[in-house]
This record gives C-alpha cells, structure tokens and sequence, in this order.
C-alpha cells in the first residue's frame, strides 16, 4: 500500500515537472504578487514592514490556489479517477497522495520562497524564523482545504472560479494566525500560541480533507 | 469463483435504465453484452465496476465460499472504459509503470503487456503522441499490468484495426483460459468461443441464449448448478 502510494505522488511530481504548469507557475505568480506591493504602496520601510507578514501570507493562498483546479480534474477527465477507485487502496489514502504532491510542487516552494520576499518588504531579521516557522505549519492547511474545493468541482468544466469562492473562505482561519504569528514576532510578543494555532489548522485539516474530498470524487464519478 | 448478479436495478437521472437484472458468470466465462446505443450496457459496467451505486440489488463475486461485494470487490476488478486513463505528457512506459507500481508490481510486468498489444515500439515515444488506437491499446495493456479477476470492458475493440482487434480478442480468451472472467459492452461478435450473451433494450432486460447457456426457467434461490441464470424483467416475456 505504501509503494502504491508512493507511485502516485511520484506520478504527480513527475507531471508537474513535465507540463511546467502547477509548481512553478504557483511560484512565480507568488513571487510577482509580492513584488508588486512595494511598487505600489511605495518604499516606507515602516509601513512595509508592519505589513510583511499578511502580504506574504495573501500572496501564498492565491498561489495555492492556481493549481488547484486541475489537482483531480484532469484525472476526472481522462478517466484515471476511475482506474484509481479501483485501485487497492481506499479512495482517501489516493486523495491524501495526491494532496502530499500538491503541497510539494506548491505549498513547500512558497515555504521556502516566503522569508526571502519578507526581508525584501524589509521584514525584520529576528521575525524572518517565524515567517519559516508559520509557513511550514500553514501550508499544508492550504493543499488540504484546497483538496475539498478541487474535488467539490472536479466534474465541472471551468470550475477555476468556483474553487476559489469555495476555498478562500476555507483559508480564513490560516490566514489569521498565520499573519498573526509573523505579526507577534514583529512586535517582540510571544508568537508560539498563534503558530501551535495555524499548526492545528493543518492537523485538523489533515484529518478531515481527506475523507470529504474522497466523498465528492464519489458522487463525481456517478 | 463466480460473478453474480442480483435484482440489479439502476437509475440515472431518475429513470430507470434496466430493472430486476439478475445472472451468473461463472469462471473461465466472458459476458457478452450487446444492445442500441442507450440500452444501458456502459451504465451496467459502472455499476458492476462500484461507480454507479445500484438502485436497488447487488453485485458480488463468489471466491472460495466467499462473498466479496462493494469496496471488497473492487481490487479484484479491472475496468477499461471510454476513456483510457492516458497521460500524454508521460511516455507510454511510463503510463504503464504508474499502473504497475499502484497494483503493488514490478516493472517486469511492463514488457509483456507492451508487445501483447503491439506496442513495443512506442515504449518511449510520449503517450500524447499515440494515435486513437495506440491510445486504446495503452488502456487495454494496463488490464494485463494488473492482473485482476474480472475484466470490465466497455467497446474495447472501438478505434482498433482488424489486427489489433483480433489480438484483444485473443488476451479476452486467454484471460477466460486462465480461469478469469470478462464483461464485455460490444456491438461485435469478439469472435470468442461460446461466450455469454446479454441483449439490453432500452427500459426493458430481454436475455437471449448463448448456445443453451441461458435458462430462461423462473430463477430460483439456489440454482447452484445452472452456469447462468437470468430472470426476467418484472415478469415479462423472454425475447
């Protein structure tokens, strides 16, 4: 069962370094996000920096959310869903799979990328390893609830738009701590009760997502 | 081991597509199932293959004394569709050894499937270069990588040349051979020897004989002796 699994994340990683798409479009269009604010809010490093955190932290939902229309609609729709419910492996371990891919061709590139964008908005040094700290504990919340919105419209051509007002919502709650973590930092407060917060987001997540988003491939594939 | 199927009704959509669909396929049998477009052939597979949840009835396959049905069943199906679950941005090895690694083998099993099919020669090639009938060639080798029981096949032979057709025909028998069992949607004849037959109309289920393998007597509780057994369809006349 472990070695199924593992050839499904390994067939994800593999598609998303072929067609280029998923992980490094995610990337750049977060990185172009970033960027663009200090054009536009101008370069007051004060300003900036009290507003680090939460930019990063918008920029990576929005980036998660790019590839998530596609994460089990292509599958839907060249029929390899079908072929994977026939697999010998219950129907969340391959969503979980899958799930574990999206966050490593997306969630974990934005992980890496998010403390050098946060020095470059002129985030403070001694916050940056909360920046890491938070992403790390944050990301996966995204893959996860990501997961349900993509499954939710797996069957429905054009569903990019849908996924996103489904899930944006979903990402509230990591967004809040998250930037809440990197913020307390900033301002030399305590920062682990919002971080063990975000972390119980994605625990929570992890628990739930799986089951929820195998229950609407079912009904997709009716 | 035997596939039986029980008072399956399904739905789609509201309307009902076949009602009180009851029959046996014992090992080493293929089904044939035949019928207009609409008469419900692909909609029977789905429910078989655990897709479609049936209105009413069940399906199982009898192993050992054992009743495997629902989630149980499914590992022991394979199912080759209208779509053949083809990634062209992978190799057509490549395809194929994501199927071996998920049924848990080796990439031993690769080779034989590609030169069953005739498609050694495209193993590198990448699969979005394959044509309609490499596409479904690619689909039916993953029936061999998998090494499953019950193979569920909806229009195989559709977009195969006369060759190719013949070669898929031969894998059906040399499945049954071996003590597997296929269901086949098809409007040819396969030329397999001595295969079930199932004739769906729409809205209504008339059996039709396969060279006396079909009792048309009211259906029992336990007609363990009869290979296949339908009943038909809320009581009406056979066809």
């Amino acid at each position: 069962m472990v070695k199924a699994l593992g050839a499904i994340v390994a067939r994800d990683l593999l598609l998303a370094l072929r067609l280029g798409g998923g992980g490094a479009v995610g990337l750049a269009f977060f990185v172009l996000a970033v960027v663009l604010i200090p054009l536009g809010i101008g370069r007051e490093g004060e300003t900036l920096a009290r507003i680090a955190g939460g930019v990063v932290w918008v920029a990576a939902l929005l980036a998660a959310l790019l590839s998530l229309d596609r994460l089990f609609q292509a599958d839907v729709e060249d029929g390899t869903l079908e072929q994977l419910m026939l697999a010998d492996l219950p129907l969340e371990a391959v969503v979980a799979a899958k799930t574990v891919a999206h966050w490593l061709t997306t969630g974990l590139p934005i992980t890496l990328a998010a403390p050098l964008l946060a020095l470059m908005l002129n985030l403070p040094l001694g916050s940056v390893p909360a920046m890491a700290a938070a992403m790390l504990a944050g990301t996966p919340a995204l893959s996860l609830a990501g997961a349900i919105g993509a499954a939710l419209t797996a069957g429905i051509r054009r569903g990019g738009l849908l996924v996103s007002i489904l899930v944006l919502p979903l990402y509230v709650p990591t967004l809040i701590f998250g930037a809440r973590t990197v913020e307390n930092a900033t301002l030399d407060l305590p920062w682990s009760a919002p971080l063990m917060l975000t972390l119980a987001i994605s625990l929570g997540a992890a628990a739930i997502a799986p089951f929820a988003a195998a229950w609407a491939l079912r009904i997709t594939l009716r | 081991m035997e596939l039986l199927i029980d008072n399956l009704c399904a739905r789609r959509g509201g309307r009902s597509v076949f009602d009180d669909l009851s029959l046996r396929v014992p090992a080493g049998r293929a089904l044939l199932v035949t019928g207009p477009n609409g008469a419900g052939k692909s909609t029977l597979l789905r429910v078989i293959a655990g897709f479609l949840p049936p209105a009413t009835g069940r399906v199982a396959l009898i192993d050992r004394g054992e009743t495997l049905s629902g989630a149980a069943l499914q590992p022991r199906l394979a199912f080759a569709g209208h779509m053949d679950a083809v990634k062209p941005a992978l190799s057509v090895a490549e395809n194929l050894a994501l199927w071996a690694g998920i049924a848990g083998r080796d990439r031993d099993a690769i080779e034989p499937a590609l030169s069953a099919l005739g498609l050694e020669a495209m193993a590198g090639r990448p699969a979005g270069e394959c044509s309609a009938g490499q596409r479904r060639r690619l689909g039916l080798a993953r029936l061999l990588v998998a090494e499953r029981s019950v193979w569920l096949m909806d229009e195989p032979t559709s977009s195969l040349d006369a060759g190719s057709a013949a070669a898929v025909s031969a894998l059906v028998a040399r499945h049954c051979d071996a003590g597997g069992i296929a269901v086949i949607a098809t409007h040819l004849d396969m030329g397999l020897h001595d295969p079930l037959r199932l004739d769906l109309i729409p809205e209504r289920v008339a059996p039709q004989g396969g060279e006396g393998a079909l009792d048309p007597a009211p259906k029992p509780a336990d007609a363990d002796e009869d290979p296949f057994l339908v009943g038909p369809a809320d009581g009406g006349a056979f066809r």
